[in-house]
């Protein structure tokens, strides 16, 4: 099964609205987050997901509330779309004490298990195999939960996502990996380095699973592939991988320009923006633009909030750093 | 009171776990249907049922992945990684993720597991099959380092691993698993960090790990029958490190001895001998010395393994040589 743009579920208007404010408060948020790095307040590094809201977005509205989610380090996105409050991701990305780890996650480690966002991950493709552990325990716990695996086109050439796509389908375990291919990995084209021509779906069939891809620009289409694919993972049917072709406005990470790319590509693209196309399309359907006007303001208030919050943080104080270590909260190693 | 074996040990171990808590799950290459290539794991099978006692396939990364991401999730799951050395392939799930995710999520996740693993030499399988890695697991902020050296310890420390709330590498030593020992009758539960004197001496300490223990044992008889008295500690586990039970022994001998299974270059013996160094430098009469395998991979050939690796020998004229 190869989906398309035309969604074969209907989707209600509230559901519309609800994938277009995910959308706007992921875009407000991530280019408040390119400001504050680049007047130095978000040190270290941060990767975005500018361009590729529609995935985050149509997960986050499908995903049942107590779903597990795990992600990259291009995780706000993901993390931001489950709940998770936009001033403690905010304070995170500040290294403010107000943060969702307090300052020692960082950008690359959002992690709000209240929120069922069970972390991010830096190492490619190695929460793939975690995210089936947690779907074996949702399985054995007859918990109904999915867990769902976002990574990107690079991750389909390491061991893990082979490792984690094998035992999954195996032992048929209530996971739905989710490629986000934005073409290109770091600085170099997935294609240039990839056997195949979708580094995601041509590999499913390995697996004994169905090829899917989605255009992930598309919030409709990403939502109702989520919804076919959770809800199959969920009567016990097993894992799906889907690849969602999407690409990154930006660069790869912190202030990267991303020339490696040509211009007309990022042109075609930028034309295809996921929050623009779906504005159009809920106007075409005849919701009054005052609607999304209102969803847009509160948005903007939002971060405007969160940017505070986080700015007026204090830093975390040296008696945090040797604590969490081990369950009793010390580092203690020896008596 | 009966007699096990060390394997025996280990299924007996799982077995007591499974029984009390139905969280606890096994999983591993071979471990179900096989009952282990050590043998090491029959019957939990036919005791347990396919679920909770899971062959995989060879994908250490998918086995150790699984066992965090059902740790996080609300199983207490032991994952076995057939031989120690093979935990280099997934030395990422292990090093980057297991051991760091409680620390860089700030305690939001908790991570109950257990890998057991088939540690250490004098089994002639050469380099890849035999090297001593617990060294390896303890320089890793976040993870728990265990590894009995008799049947007891082995029932007793591993329910202490399984009932732990942090992750715990448990190195299982593939040259002790056909020695046998006395198990006491009932539930054993021990205590993670607590070293044990297993002999009383006076002229000086030997710590000792695994299966070096009974070597460091059969030292002191031969050293006994020579006039000199002394001390054997078992280390039991690296992380927590009970340093409490060696520096007073050191304090009682005014000697210190290591006798490592692990090639010389950080092996466990150096952190042991930099604290005693620090902290009770004055209670000392000589020096230290670290009798330990040489830095070289481990070779096949028994003439040159039984070499390599500390023997009661070396042992003996080593304290010998140096108490002289
Ligand atoms: C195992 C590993 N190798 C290399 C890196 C360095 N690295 C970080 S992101 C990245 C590119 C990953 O590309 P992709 O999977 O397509 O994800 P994207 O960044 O496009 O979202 C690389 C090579 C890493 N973090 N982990
Ligand atoms: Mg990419």
């Amino acid at each position: 099964m190869t989906s398309t743009s035309t969604p074969a579920v209907e989707i209600d208007q509230e559901t519309r609205l609800d994938l277009y404010r995910r959308m706007v408060e992921l875009r407000l948020f991530e280019k408040r987050a390119y400001d504050l790095f680049m007047e130095g307040l978000v040190k270290g590094t941060s990767h975005l997901s500018l361009g590729q809201e529609a995935v985050a977005a149509g997960f986050g509205a499908a995903m049942r509330v107590d779903d597990y989610t795990f992600c990259t380090y291009r995780g706000h996105a993901h993390t931001l779309s489950r709940g998770t409050p936009m001033a403690r991701v905010m304070g995170e990305l500040l290294g403010r004490s107000n943060g969702v780890t307090g300052g020692k996650g960082g950008s690359m480690h959002l992690t709000s298990v209240e929120n069922y966002a069970m972390g991010s991950y830096a190492i490619v493709g190695a929460h793939l195999p975690i995210a089936a552990g947690a779907a074996w325990s949702a399985q054995e716990r007859g918990s109904g939960q999915v867990a769902v695996c976002f990574f990107g086109d690079g991750a389909t050439n390491i061991g893990a996502f082979h490792e984690a796509l094998n035992m999954a389908a195996v032992w048929k375990l209530p996971v739905v990996f989710v490629c986000e291919n934005n073409l290109y990995m770091e600085y170099t084209a997935i294609e240039s380095v990839t056997a195949v021509a979708n580094p995601a779906a041509d590999r499913a069939a390995a697996y004994g699973l169905e090829s899917i891809i989605v255009d992930g620009n598309d919030a409709d289409a990403v939502y109702a592939i989520a919804l076919e694919t959770l809800d199959r993972a969920r009567q016990g049917a097993g894992p799906s991988l889907v690849e969602a072709k999407t690409y990154r406005h930006g660069g790869h990470s912190r202030a990267d320009p991303g020339k490696y790319r040509p211009d007309q590509e990022v042109e075609e693209w930028l034309d295809r923006d996921p929050v623009d196309t779906y504005r159009e399309r809920l106007l075409a359907q005849g919701i009054a633009e005052n609607a999304l006007t209102e969803i847009d303001d509160d948005a903007r208030t939002d971060v405007e909030a969160a940017t505070q919050a986080a700015r007026e943080a204090p830093a975390p104080g040296p008696e945090v750093l040797e604590r969490n270590v081990w369950a009793d909260g010390s580092a203690t190693w020896r008596n | 009171m009966a007699e096990l074996t060390y394997r025996d040990a280990v299924a007996a171990g799982i077995a007591q776990e499974m029984r009390r808590d139905e969280r606890v799950y096994l999983i591993g290459e071979d471990v179900a249907g096989a009952g282990g290539v050590f043998k090491a794991t029959p019957g939990l099978l036919a005791e347990f049922g396919p679920r909770r006692v899971r062959d995989t396939p060879i994908s250490e990364e998918a086995i150790v992945g699984a066992a965090m991401g059902a740790a996080m999730t609300g199983l207490r799951p032991i994952a076995e990684i057939m031989f120690s050395d093979f935990l280099a392939t997934c030395w990422d799930i292990v090093a980057n993720q297991i051991a760091k995710t409680r620390y860089m999520t700030d305690g939001q996740i908790s991570l109950p597991l257990v890998i057991r693993t088939a540690n250490g030499g004098g089994a002639r399988f050469g380099a890849q099959h035999s090297q001593s890695v617990e060294n390896w697991a303890m320089a890793i902020p976040g993870l728990k380092v265990v590894a009995p050296s008799n049947p007891a310890d082995v029932i007793g420390l591993l329910a202490a691993s399984v009932r732990d709330p942090d992750p715990v590498m448990f190195f299982e030593h593939k040259a002790l698993y056909a020695t046998k020992g006395d198990v006491p009758d009932g539930e054993l539960v021990d205590t993670l960090g607590t070293a044990r004197v297993v002999r009383e001496g006076s002229d000086a300490t030997l710590v000792a790990l695994a299966a070096m223990v009974p070597k460091a044992l059969a030292a002191a008889e031969v050293l006994a029958e020579r006039g000199v008295s002394v001390e054997v500690i078992d280390l039991r586990s690296l992380v927590p490190l009970d340093t409490q039970t060696v520096l007073g022994s050191i304090a009682k001998t005014s000697r210190l001895f290591t006798v490592e299974e692990n090639p010389r270059l950080t092996g466990w013996g150096a952190e042991v001998v930099s604290i005693a160094a620090e902290e009770c430098f004055w209670d000392l009469d000589g020096p230290i010395v670290r009798i330990t395998t040489p830095h070289i991979p481990l070779p096949s050939a028994d003439a040159l393994e039984d070499v390599a690796i500390p023997s009661v020998d070396r042992i003996v004229t080593t304290v010998e040589q140096v108490l002289a």
